[in-house]
């Protein structure tokens, strides 16, 4: 059983539901021979049997179906009467093929099963001429003669056989095959015409002796039978593997449609769970508390399970894309492998559904864009054959898929450019976004990268579909790449779309819900902390969190409400969207709780802020935040602190009018000033955790080896003492990090970077006035190089022809920014 | 009957209800039902006449403010609106009204177009007025009164 292939398992029970139709559409079609309709019925499922037994070259199996459909195809042409000889050969026939269902059931294979019997059966029902018995029929064990003997004691030969070889090969056919024995012999009892157990299934009936049960009297045949399956089911408690039960008798069919309704009231009664919990929390009687306990428990187990009834692997839609890689390759010209890990990983019917299209285009265009022609791999130094990994895993609550390749990248520089010519975003906007955020455009309406239009994609349709379709059942996606290396597109998915896990927080006397799936972190500060982390740049906001920028958004800004937290206290939501982080500030945590989704009018819809409304424990409603189009309202590029580009100011530095720069004070008195834009984390390190390598100073980050530069050495600055923790300033780009050592981090301003004096020294750009002190502009590519020579040599792969300003752009996320 | 409306039976029940000292009316087979102190919550950045979401037995429902959309000025502080439930196209919506009145009947002869003082936007969502004894009914086009 085990490794049984899901096509199979679904042959068995098709095949299993279709049987037992088939006995009744017989038994009924004896009471009226003439009726097309059943007659049609049984062919088609008898066909359909033969086909797909066929292709699973089942070769018995084909065999009788296809004997039988002989026979069947005659009778329903009216070729043939229906006699109750017929319908007996009929009922053999589908006994007979129970029995091989049960065989392959058990053990993958047809098994003993005898099917030389029946066919002749068949075979001598489609014959005008006068019957054989029939009864003697399944006795013949040599098709070729004809059977004289007594079909009782003949029934015992074959019998013995089968008992046999269905024991020895597979144990586990011992109870299905009771069971249906003893069905079958029911059915029969109720039937007026007599009709014998076939020796294809009594050898199943283990532990009896079958000649026992005279085949002709019926009234004793299912006592007989159920005592068999009693027996039967004894034997299988003591000596089978346990808990197996056959596939028939272990899957039901249900209705999508029930399954939401049930879903639809397990959400009622989890939003009911809630304000019962929430009320009893404040009474004092142990037993109601003890019963609201219950009901909790009790609610999510039952919540648990209905969900689980309607996930299913993300495989059932993975098993089409290799045929899909497969034939695009073929057609693309390249030699692409597909690679799948985490097939088992399920998720919610409806969401697999959504998924699927989105899914397969990404497939696509990773085949047709991503991975190189085998020629070009080759020249690249990597294997001819290009590698498509599909990944689902589950992470916190939601499905993570990805579709990674590792193709040629994505060049930032070309989507950039091409979205400048698309007239998609400014040169000026441009210039202000990381190449991370340049990636995301993507994602726009009307972007197609593809040099060529192919049929396969390319025709600016695509990207923005797939994550529109993302979006709409609450997922998120985004894109990351290495030129050269590949790119990785991940999806996000909520496990199911109906009850959402979320967090409720507050502001301006108003609750809202934010779904879980876009929280990173929560961060609360104290009126003293707020005061001194969160920094007023250019009038937006940052906190630095773990020495990171992070862009705040107040809720109370946007929803352009007065916020009601008068204490100075900050609480951060750290939101994640479209590869971006974000700090919501709100005026207080209140929960996290289990929401159910309610759709809201057009007219909510239109606000682009909320993605729908909620009943929380109390009874009240709320709004749920659409964190995609609140970051999308709130950070524009141009107020997009973090995301700001390094790239500009590297290429553009001198001539840019206005820049945020960070302060930083490097002993004897002096200032410097980096642009911010450079900066990627701000990190403090114990001194004792500097370790030499020949004449440079490193220190062992993150898994890797950073070369530092102190910048008071660097520009010839009077070095105080050893401090036990240095100030440091990480530098990352191409995979590479650089940590600049300062005295102190001042502060963040905005610099007049044009107000340059000539006054220049070693490892400066010049220097300003900012904040009525002369400061000077560091030369931060002279100041890496004195780190690490090294650093902007190329990596291997990074394209050669791109333009100055994307050279030095990024094309290794920030640390943090799309974990 | 007349040519001129056809269509129109001659009778027809209104369920009626008051609004800044005027009396309206929507068809009785909208209206689902008429709630008291409902908590409504408030929407930001929604439009001026949407006054918020309510919680119809865990069904979330919009709630229009009908001041606003017949442009009146708002209910003065301490006086509570009244929730009419009306189910238009399967879809539930509720109207913020100030009191709640009888059902009546209405016969097409006394109907009239609105008149003509009526201003802009509260002449798009009247349909007309029947001339009741002593009072004017202005009957309500709830079509268009949810409409945005």
């Amino acid at each position: 059983m085990e490794g049984l292939d899901d096509i199979v398992e679904e042959f068995l029970v098709e095949s299993h539901e279709n049987l037992d139709q088939l006995d009744q559409d017989l038994v009924a079609l004896e009471q009226d021979p003439r009726s097309r309709e059943r007659l049609s019925s049984i062919f088609r499922t008898i066909h359909t049997i033969k086909g797909t037994s066929g292709f699973l070259a089942f070769n018995r199996l084909e065999e009788v179906a296809h004997v039988g459909e002989n026979l069947l195809s005659r009778l329903r042409d009216g070729a043939l009467e229906l006699t109750p000889r017929r319908t007996d050969a009929l009922l053999q026939m589908v006994d007979c093929v129970r029995a091989l269902l049960a065989a392959i059931e058990a053990s993958g294979g047809e098994g003993g099963v005898d099917v030389a019997p029946t066919v002749v059966v068949l075979s001598a029902a489609l014959e005008e001429a006068p019957p054989v018995p029939v009864a003697a029929a399944p006795a013949a064990e040599v098709p070729a003669e004809v059977p004289a003997e007594v079909p009782a004691a003949a029934a015992k030969a074959p019998a013995k056989r089968a008992v046999r070889t269905a024991v020895s090969q597979a144990p586990a056919a011992k109870v299905p095959a009771t069971k249906a024995a003893a069905k079958k012999a029911a059915v029969a009892a109720g039937t007026p015409v007599p009709v014998q157990l076939p020796a294809a299934e009594v050898p199943l009936e283990v532990p009896m002796e079958p000649t026992t049960t005279p085949p002709t009297t019926p009234s004793v045949a299912p006592a007989a039978a159920e005592t068999a399956a009693d027996r039967g089911a004894d034997a299988e408690g003591k000596n089978q593997q346990p808990g197996r039960r056959a596939v028939a008798d272990s899957t039901i069919r249900v209705d999508v449609d029930l399954l939401d309704a049930l879903m639809l009231l397990v959400g009622e009664l989890v939003l009911t769970r809630n304000q019962i919990v929430q009320y009893v929390g404040r009474q004092t009687d142990q037993d109601l508390v003890r019963a609201s306990q219950r009901l909790n428990l009790i609610a999510s187990e039952l919540q648990e399970g209905v969900m689980k009834t309607r996930m299913q692997p993300i495989d059932h839609i993975w098993s089409k894309l290799p045929r899909v890689v497969r034939d695009l390759g073929l057609q693309c010209g390249k030699n692409v492998r597909l690679e799948m890990e985490g097939r088992e990983t399920e998720l919610d019917k409806t969401l697999l559904e959504a998924v699927k299209d989105p899914l397969t285009h990404l497939v696509r265009n990773s085949v047709d864009h991503g991975v190189e022609a085998s020629p070009a791999r080759v020249a690249a130094g990597k294997p001819a054959e290009g590698v498509l990994t599909l990944r689902a895993r589950h992470e916190s609550g939601q499905v993570v898929v990805e579709v990674a390749d590792d193709g040629a990248g994505i060049d930032p520089a070309k989507v950039g450019a091409k979205a400048v010519e698309k007239g998609l975003i400014t040169v000026d906007a441009l210039s202000r976004m990381s190449p991370a955020d340049i990636l995301q455009m993507i994602f726009l309406p009307g972007f197609s990268t593809a040099a060529a239009v192919t049929n396969v994609s390319g025709r600016g349709v695509g990207m923005d579909v797939v994550k529109t379709n993302i979006e709409s059942i609450g997922g998120t996606i985004e894109v990351e790449s290495v030129p050269g290396r590949g790119t990785c597109t991940r999806l996000r998915i909520p496990l199911t779309l109906a009850i959402v896990p979320a967090l409720t927080i507050e502001c301006a006397g108003d609750r809202y819900a934010i779904p879980q799936i876009s929280l990173q972190e929560l961060v609360a500060l104290d009126a003293e902390k707020a005061a001194a982390a969160v920094e007023e740049v250019g009038g937006a906001s940052v906190y630095r969190l773990r020495g990171e920028l992070l862009p705040l958004v107040r809720l109370a800004d946007v929803l352009g409400l007065p916020s009601d937290r008068h204490d100075g206290h900050v609480v951060i939501a750290v939101l994640r969207s479209e590869g971006r982080r974000f700090g919501l500030v709100v005026d207080r945590v209140i929960n996290t709780e289990e929401i159910v989704v309610k759709a809201v009018g057009g007219q909510m819809k239109a606000i682009g802020l909320y993605s729908g409304a909620t009943v929380l424990g109390d009874g009240a409603v709320a709004l749920i935040l659409d964190v995609q189009a609140l970051a999308r309202r709130a950070l524009r590029p141009e107020t997009a602190e973090r995301q700001e580009s390094r790239m500009a100011v590297m290429a553009t530095s001198t001539v840019a009018e206005r820049q945020r720069m960070l302060l930083a004070a490097i002993g004897g008195g002096r200032r410097v000033a980096i642009p911010l834009d450079t900066v990627t984390r701000l990190e403090q390190v114990r001194s004792e955790k500097v370790e030499r390598v020949g004449s440079r100073e490193v220190v062992q980050y993150r898994g890797a080896i950073l070369p530092i530069v102190r910048l008071d050495r660097h520009l010839g600055a009077f070095g105080g003492d050893e401090r036990e923790v240095l100030e440091v300033i990480v530098y990352a780009d191409h995979g590479r990090s650089v940590a600049i050592v300062v005295e102190e981090i001042l502060d963040i301003v905005d610099g007049e970077a044009n107000v340059h004096s000539d006054i220049n020294d070693l490892g400066l750009l010049g220097s300003t006035v900012i904040g009525d002190r002369v400061t000077e502009l560091l030369d931060v590519r002279a100041a890496i190089l004195a780190a690490d020579p090294a650093f902007y040599s190329p990596a291997p792969g990074t394209p050669a022809g791109l333009s100055p300003a994307f050279a030095f752009a990024g094309t290794v996320p920030l640390p943090g920014g799309l974990t | 009957m007349s040519i001129a409306a056809p269509t129109v039976p001659h009778t027809s029940q209104l369920a009626t209800f008051w609004l800044d000292g005027d009396l309206y009316g929507v068809e009785v087979e909208h209206v689902q039902e008429v709630l008291r102190s409902q908590s409504i919550t408030r929407v930001p950045l929604a439009p001026p006449a949407v006054a918020g979401l309510i919680n119809l037995r865990g069904q979330v429902v919009t709630a229009i403010e009908l001041r606003e959309r017949l442009g009146r000025p708002a209910r003065p502080e301490g006086t509570e609106a009244v929730v009419i439930v009306v189910r238009l196209h399967g879809e539930a919506v509720s109207l913020l009204v100030d009191s709640i009145a009888d059902v009546v009947d209405v016969n097409v002869r006394d109907f009239e177009a609105p008149p003509d003082t009526l201003d802009g936007s509260a002449r798009e969502l009247i349909r007309g007025a029947y001339k009741l004894a002593g009072q004017l009914l202005l009957a309500l086009d709830v079509n268009r009164a949810v409409g945005s």
